[in-house]
């Protein structure tokens, strides 16, 4: 059983389990508090799934891409909440998670994954259906794109506003399931070098 | 929960310091701090998005590194304390996200603390000599310059006065460019004033001017004095003459020190407050601690300078507060707390 958190659009927690699926899943749209929101949707989640920290075998997190402030606290808490319970984290694309679920709600074919990535540009990745892992098959991305020059997709546009933590999390089970961790790397997926102004040097006076 | 030694670990991100640090009651177990510093030396100043990123790698590492100090597993700890404001809301939001989520993990509660307290909190530390109230505060670091009144550090203190403009600590930046010296300025001042005349230039003080004072009585300044140290510098080089680098630097800190006591000092006796707490990194600074001493001395005023590595921001600290709000018997922090960059020093919890 997992704890499962993404806060890449709004913020998202799960308790998923790979036999009984997505047990609880909280969450909101809301993409400006994900500091605030995180704690008491972790606490109802598990409420809600009825779970204890210590029946859980790891915490999956959405690594993004996302807007870098919030994207953080949803990884900082996966990260201390795998801690405090002495389990794996798990981190997994958060495009991978919205792919995941448009297939398994009866999607097929080509998808484009497109989510807001701040500065008048969208973060894209192109799907092409599950593999027979039931993990899906991810042809390009992520990766930034200006707003109106977002490639044509290949099959249908899905524009996410909220990443499932339930699917994060179900990932990172069928991932396990099937010998396939890590789903990626440990580093958030920020896509963007940090925004840095050099401040105007003075000339040396000496 | 144990409420009368608690053993809290304290989660500190405000800044480019990622401080985790565990204390029991009043005992210091572990400090530890991994900085950024380094990163944002090209830019001459903390880069928001830098320190931020650093935190989220740095925490996990320092969380694991002071339970190996302190040698208590997290099973042990009775509450989590973390720096809810203020500071850079991208780097608190790190510490505040990791924070709730360890104490929901421990099923422990969370108390999320004021940072500018915490400081003064540090001082808790010295088992010795316990700190006594009312007592007034100068903090002093790259981010914050900030006179306060602690009546109790749990439940009553109130903002002084604080800066205008520049934090001290940032006006050392400055001024170390302007002579070219590298980030952070701080160090690199004190080394260069090294033999100089600190009564060399007469550089100003702001917001001592009798007409200042009836508004900004124990507020300070910065900016007016960097861009006077500028301009001496460069009227200077014009004139094709040298710049006696270490003259410049020990009269800037000169005037930069003669400040930060002279309003601490003065706000001591027009309060009655025979105390006074140095807090926050511009304290490593020799000259701030000398001229602080002896006009403490002279007043009659007992000083009170916590160890340098407590000084500095830190997670002991707000441990340390924490660990007061527990013992004071302050319910936890509600679940629903943000980041507040700009969190009033009267707000000592969430
Ligand atoms: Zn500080």
């Amino acid at each position: 059983m997992l704890l499962a958190i993404d806060t890449s659009t709004g913020t998202s927690v799960a308790v998923v389990d790979r036999e009984g699926g997505i047990l609880a899943e909280v969450g909101t749209d809301d993409s400006m508090r994900h500091a605030e929101v995180v704690g008491g949707f972790i606490r109802d989640a598990l409420a809600e799934a009825g779970v204890t920290p210590s029946r859980l075998s790891g915490v999956a997190a959405g690594m993004g891409p996302g807007p870098f402030t919030g994207l953080r606290v949803g990884i900082a808490a996966a990260h201390a909440f795998a801690l405090g319970i002495g389990r794996p984290f798990v981190p997994v694309v958060s495009h991978d998670a919205v792919a995941w679920s448009w297939y398994h709600d009866g999607g097929t074919g080509g998808l484009q994954v497109v989510t807001d990535a701040r500065r008048r540009e969208f973060a894209v990745s192109e799907y092409d259906g599950l593999d027979a892992d039931d993990l899906p098959v991810r042809l390009t991305g992520p990766e930034l794109a200006p707003r109106d020059e977002v490639p044509a997709a290949r099959g249908i546009r899905f524009d996410a506003h909220l990443v499932p933590a339930g699917a994060i999390g179900m990932l990172a089970e069928l991932a396990f399931a099937a010998g396939r961790l890590p789903l990626a790397g440990d580093a958030p997926l920020y896509l963007r070098a940090p925004d840095v102004t050099p401040s105007a040097r003075k000339r040396v006076l000496r | 929960m144990n409420r009368t030694r608690p053993l809290v670990l304290g989660i500190e991100t405000s800044c480019d310091e990622t401080g985790v640090g565990i204390v029991r009651g009043t005992t210091l177990l572990a400090n530890t701090i991994a900085s950024s510093m380094e990163e944002h030396a090209r830019y001459g100043g903390v880069v928001p998005e830098v320190a931020a990123r650093a935190h989220l790698e740095a925490l996990g590492p320092a969380i694991g590194t002071a339970l190996g100090e302190a040698g208590v597993t997290l099973g042990e700890i009775d509450a989590i304390a973390v720096t809810n404001g203020p500071g850079l809301a991208g780097a608190l939001m790190v510490g505040v996200g990791a924070a709730k989520a360890l104490a929901l993990s421990l099923e422990v509660p969370i108390y999320a603390v004021n940072h500018l307290v915490g400081h003064v909190g540090a001082d808790l530390l010295d088992d010795e000599a316990p700190l006594e109230t009312p007592t007034v505060a100068l903090l002093v670091s790259g981010g914050h310059t900030s006179l306060l009144l602690v009546r109790d550090l749990v439940s009553d203190v109130e903002l002084l006065g604080e800066t205008i403009d520049d934090a001290a600590g940032e006006a050392f930046d400055k001024v170390a460019r302007v002579l070219g010296l590298p980030y952070p300025g701080g160090p690199e001042i004190d080394r260069a004033a090294i033999g100089g005349d600190p009564a060399a230039i007469r550089f100003p003080r702001g917001l001592t001017h009798p007409k200042d004072l009836a508004a900004h009585r124990y507020d300070f300044s910065f900016s007016g004095l960097k861009t006077a140290v500028a301009r001496w510098v460069e009227q200077r080089e014009a004139a094709g003459e040298p710049v006696p680098l270490a003259d410049v630097a020990a009269s800037f800190r000169e005037a930069v020190v003669d400040v930060l006591v002279g309003k601490a000092v003065a706000a001591c006796a027009d309060l009655g407050v025979p105390r006074l707490l140095l807090g926050g990194g511009v304290v490593a600074n020799s000259r701030l601690r000398e001229v602080a001493r002896s006009r403490a001395d002279a007043a009659g005023i007992a000083l009170r300078v916590p160890p340098l590595s407590l000084c500095t921001d830190n997670g002991a600290m707000i441990a340390a507060l924490g660990a007061q709000l527990v013992m004071a018997g302050h319910a936890p922090s509600e679940l629903g707390f943000g980041a507040d960059s700009t969190l009033p020093v009267t707000e000592i919890q969430a």
